[in-house]
């Protein structure tokens, strides 16, 4: 099977939240220092959900990753856990891109690598937290798509999803080539043992500039948004916890159960 | 411009009741409705929905599309585009708003790229700029560490909006409104991925999103056996169990009890957190809650950033006392 994964390079979601900064001047995020970025937790879920399709079904993985000053050894981690190739979408322009101009753009190079079976990406990427993207690619490349899989089979040519819903999961069966969003419900990404590790390091990523995936350069990056960010910037928090004392746990315990009820809280 | 006007609500049934979310959606689209001086209707997509329409008016729609088709039975993405699209054209809304819902999640992206305009998902607040008469679109980015305010030029502006972020209307069942049949237009050779079945995986007891009170553990549980003592707990307080991701991950609880960004969201009287650190992303499926108590070992936790009451200790010596404190209190 011919699988794509979409992965997005985002700050640690990770990092203390007392870390977390914005410079409302630019409105963006200052990323904490010394806090290497990460893929996006979701898409390391798709690369897992693309590792256990390509174990049980043969066959091969493209990584693609948008953006601009991606750190190699930070996109290089699915071809660590088993992927075998990486396209890097990688420029300036990128930088302040929406979900559209992000899926434009990603729809665009798929279209160029032409035949695949699955794309499988992200719920939603750990920074905006949109979950809009998998399913832009899907509509500009006009194929079907399932969201929020917690298990993906591949059954008599069909894909079969078990698709999470708050009481439980819904079973939804779909033609190929579609595309699919990951949850976390389908299982912990494996880690990438040295081996992996190693063959990473001897793969080059594949360049594509905005040029080479035939894109209307109005439509990509800052110049393609569809939305317009008026504000960042964070809430106050009020934070003013009181902390029950006492001589012990058990007592701290007691006594925080007695003035919760002096509090009418309980 | 002058075409698109009012605001539309996507509307949901859950169990053959107007779903909680939609009462909400009513409640916040009236306002805009109200401040842009146009109308308020709702659509309801489904099967055997019309008997809901007159709920939907009571709860503040001045109209209800109904789309009442048996292809409509169980949500499918490609089935509802297509009827989405016919209500579309027909109503031309400024506004379009969809619940923050498994459906509302799977349907609104697609369907904004659909129509070449954009949504801003999980929106917390909207409000109309008195001027330029856009929607100004507030949402949570970042786990819930920021908050992002966005407006859109492209119509209709769209937007999905999380639970509890509004308050629905009293309902008044003298409200009157019109109800209009809308055919769904679907063509069924068109539906590529299909729904096949559902298979539900309800917890006993109280449901979650509607107990009074939240006991949630996080990772410093450490397995299975702390979270039967949280039920003990929750069940004394006539409350729920809820958890962090890492107890669901780790298989400690079914994953329905996640609450946060991607979990549930819940708004009790009382939040009791306990062994949990208060991430950004857990904290976006809690802060809405009247009064949330924590118990950590770690006083630098983020939790006492967000906690009204709380104690400084180890879960373990200090849960059994407080659950036989509460059970005398509360005799
Ligand atoms: C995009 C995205 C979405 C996410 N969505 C969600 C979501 O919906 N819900 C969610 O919960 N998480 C979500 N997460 C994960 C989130 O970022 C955190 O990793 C998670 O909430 C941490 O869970 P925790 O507090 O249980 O664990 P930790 O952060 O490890 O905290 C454990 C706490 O337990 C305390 N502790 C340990 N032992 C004891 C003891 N014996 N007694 C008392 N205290 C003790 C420690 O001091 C610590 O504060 C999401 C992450 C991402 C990136
Ligand atoms: N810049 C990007 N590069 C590659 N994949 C992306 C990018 N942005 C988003 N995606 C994919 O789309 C998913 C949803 O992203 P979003 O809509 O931004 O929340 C992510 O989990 C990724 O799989």
């Amino acid at each position: 099977m011919e699988l794509i994964v979409c992965v997005k390079q985002v700050p640690d979601p990770e990092a203390p939240p007392a870390s977390f900064k914005v410079d409302t001047a630019t409105n963006k995020v200052v990323p904490p220092p010394g806090v290497p970025p990460v893929i996006s937790t979701f898409d390391e879920t798709a690369v897992e959900a693309a590792l256990r399709m390509k174990d049980a079904k043969g066959g091969k993985i493209t990584v693609i990753s948008l953006g601009n000053n991606l750190v190699r050894d930070v996109v290089k981690k699915p071809l660590a856990m088993g992927a075998d190739q990486l396209i890097l979408l990688e420029d300036p322009v990128y930088e302040n891109s929406d979900s559209w101009s992000t899926a434009y753009a990603l729809s665009m190079a798929i279209k160029k690598i032409g035949n695949f079976d699955i794309i499988f990406c992200g719920r939603q990427a750990a920074d905006w937290d949109a979950g809009q993207v998998g399913l832009g690619i899907a509509e500009f490349l006009g194929i079907p798509s399932v969201t929020l899989a917690k298990k993906v089979e591949s059954i008599d040519g069909k894909v079969r999803v078990e698709r999470v819903v708050p009481d439980g999961f819904e079973v939804i069966e779909s033609p190929t080539p579609c595309l699919i969003t990951v949850t976390n419900e389908l299982g912990e990404p494996r880690y990438a043992p040295l081996k992996g590790i190693m063959k990473a390091a001897k793969i080059q990523p594949i360049i594509w500039k905005p040029q080479d995936i035939g894109v209307d350069p109005s439509q990509i990056g800052a110049s393609g948004r569809r939305t317009k960010l008026v504000k960042l910037f964070q809430p106050v928090k009020e934070g003013k916890c009181e902390i029950i004392e006492g001589e012990n746990a058990a007592d701290a315990a007691v006594k925080l159960a007695v003035r919760l009820r002096e509090a009418k809280v309980l | 411009m002058a075409d698109y006007k009012g605001v539309l609500v996507c509307g949901e049934a859950i169990e053959g009741k107007l779903a909680g979310i939609t009462a909400e959606m009513l409640g916040g689209g009236r306002k805009l409705a109200d401040k842009l001086g146009e109308g308020l209707a709702v659509v309801l997509l489904g099967s055997g929905v019309k008997a809901l329409a007159q709920e939907a008016i009571a709860f503040g729609a001045d109209k209800v599309y109904v789309v009442d088709d048996p292809v409509l039975k169980d949500y499918q993405t490609d089935a509802y585009i297509m009827a989405m699209e016919n209500v579309v054209n027909q109503v031309a809304p400024r506004v379009l708003l969809l619940g923050q819902t498994s459906m509302g999640r799977d349907l609104a992206p697609r369907f904004a790229f659909r129509l070449k305009t954009a949504v801003s998902m999980d929106c917390t607040e909207l409000d109309i700029d008195p001027q330029s008469k856009l929607l100004i679109q507030t949402r949570p980015v970042y786990g819930g560490n920021a908050r992002a305010v966005f407006t859109t030029e492209s119509l209709p502006q769209m937007a999905t909006i999380r639970a509890k972020a509004m308050s629905p209307l009293q309902r008044d069942d003298s409200r009157k409104g019109d109800i209009v049949d809308v055919p769904s237009g679907v063509d069924a050779s068109k539906i590529k991925a299909k729904f096949v079945q559902k298979v539900k995986e309800e917890v006993a007891g109280v449901k979650l999103e509607e107990a009074p009170a939240v006991v949630s553990g996080g990772r410093g549980m450490g397995g299975p056996d702390g979270f039967k003592q949280l039920e003990a707990l929750a069940r004394s307080l006539k409350g729920a169990v809820g958890a962090t991701r890492p107890a669901i991950d780790n298989g400690w609880v079914p994953s329905s009890v996640q609450v946060g960004l991607t979990g549930k969201i819940v708004a009790p009287e009382v939040y009791i957190a306990i062994a949990l650190s208060g991430s950004s992303q857990h904290m976006a499926g809690c802060s809405g809650s009247k009064t949330i108590i924590a118990i950590n070992k770690d006083p630098e936790a983020n939790i006492f950033r967000e906690a009204r009451f709380g104690i400084v200790a180890d879960w373990k010596q200090a849960l059994p006392a407080f659950t036989q404190k509460v059970q005398e209190l509360l005799k």
